[in-house]
């Protein structure tokens, strides 16, 4: 016999009170990472030694825009869903951890944002 | 009563940390550095975003030597973090749990990590776009 509520059990959400959501998320954004970051780092490597305007015009595509901001969205967020199971491993006070992980979030997703209007920026022609 | 003579386990100071257990921390340790890394690909980005001439700031800057060091560890750190980050992948499926399985894929990751650094500070070296 089980010791949790019926509805507990229906809605399987765990003393986390979310699930396996975190735990999934970081899976599939690193699933699309795979692909991503490999294409984005050699094909920036190949660029390393070009000049402005052959790197504006090779990043500006709609494809290589489009491929760019995927990879920011699913790196920011892959490394905001990392950094909080380090603070919750390590930052033993609550109010401090609560800090860290808030301010690590908000600091990502400004990050993020601003990598993103920098693509953007890019891909309508700098 | 007496507890201090009570063994504890394990005994860190003289505890051999198994290949698997320091790729682990490793994998945590290249993903904190990942992070931090970001704001790197943001000001990359920001610069040729901004024009040829901020642009230009950003590339001597990652050309320097200090720059390059920073890129060199980011480069490895990401190739690392993505082998075995697959390994984890392939976990989480169910697979590769036999100790000696372990063992071997963590060569395999290391093996991976090293491969693709060479692979692509060679490309950055020999291929070259319109330069």
């Amino acid at each position: 016999m089980s010791l949790r509520s019926p509805l507990g059990l229906a809605k399987g959400l765990g003393s986390a009170k979310d699930g396996t959501h975190h735990w999934w998320v970081q899976r599939v954004t690193a699933v699309a990472l795979i692909p991503l970051t490999m294409w984005f780092a050699f094909k920036v490597a190949l660029l390393s030694m070009s000049d402005y305007e052959t790197v504006l015009a090779s990043l500006s595509s709609p494809w290589s825009a489009a491929l760019i901001i995927s990879l920011i969205v699913a790196a920011f967020y892959h490394a905001a869903l990392g950094m909080q199971v380090i603070y919750e491993d390590y930052v033993s006070g609550k109010a401090a951890r609560i800090i860290a992980i808030m301010g690590t979030n908000l600091l990502l997703f400004l990050l993020g944002t601003a990598a993103t209007i920098a693509v953007v920026r890019i891909a309508l022609g700098g | 009563m007496n507890t201090s003579n009570r063994p504890l386990s394990p005994h860190l100071d003289v505890y051999k940390l198994p290949l698997s257990a320091l790729l682990s921390i490793v994998h945590r340790g290249t993903g904190a550095f990942l992070s931090i890394g970001t704001v790197a690909l943001v000001w990359w980005l920001m610069s040729l975003a901004g024009g040829e001439e901020s642009y230009i700031v950003a590339q001597k800057f990652f050309s320097s030597f200090m720059g390059s060091l920073i890129l060199f560890g980011w480069t490895f750190a990401l190739f690392f973090h993505l082998a075995n980050g697959i390994r984890h992948l392939v976990w989480d499926c169910g697979y590769g749990f036999e100790k000696t399985a372990v063992d071997k894929s963590s060569w395999v990751v290391i093996g991976t990590a090293g491969f693709l650094t060479f692979c692509i500070w060679f490309f950055a070296y020999v291929f070259t776009i319109g330069a």
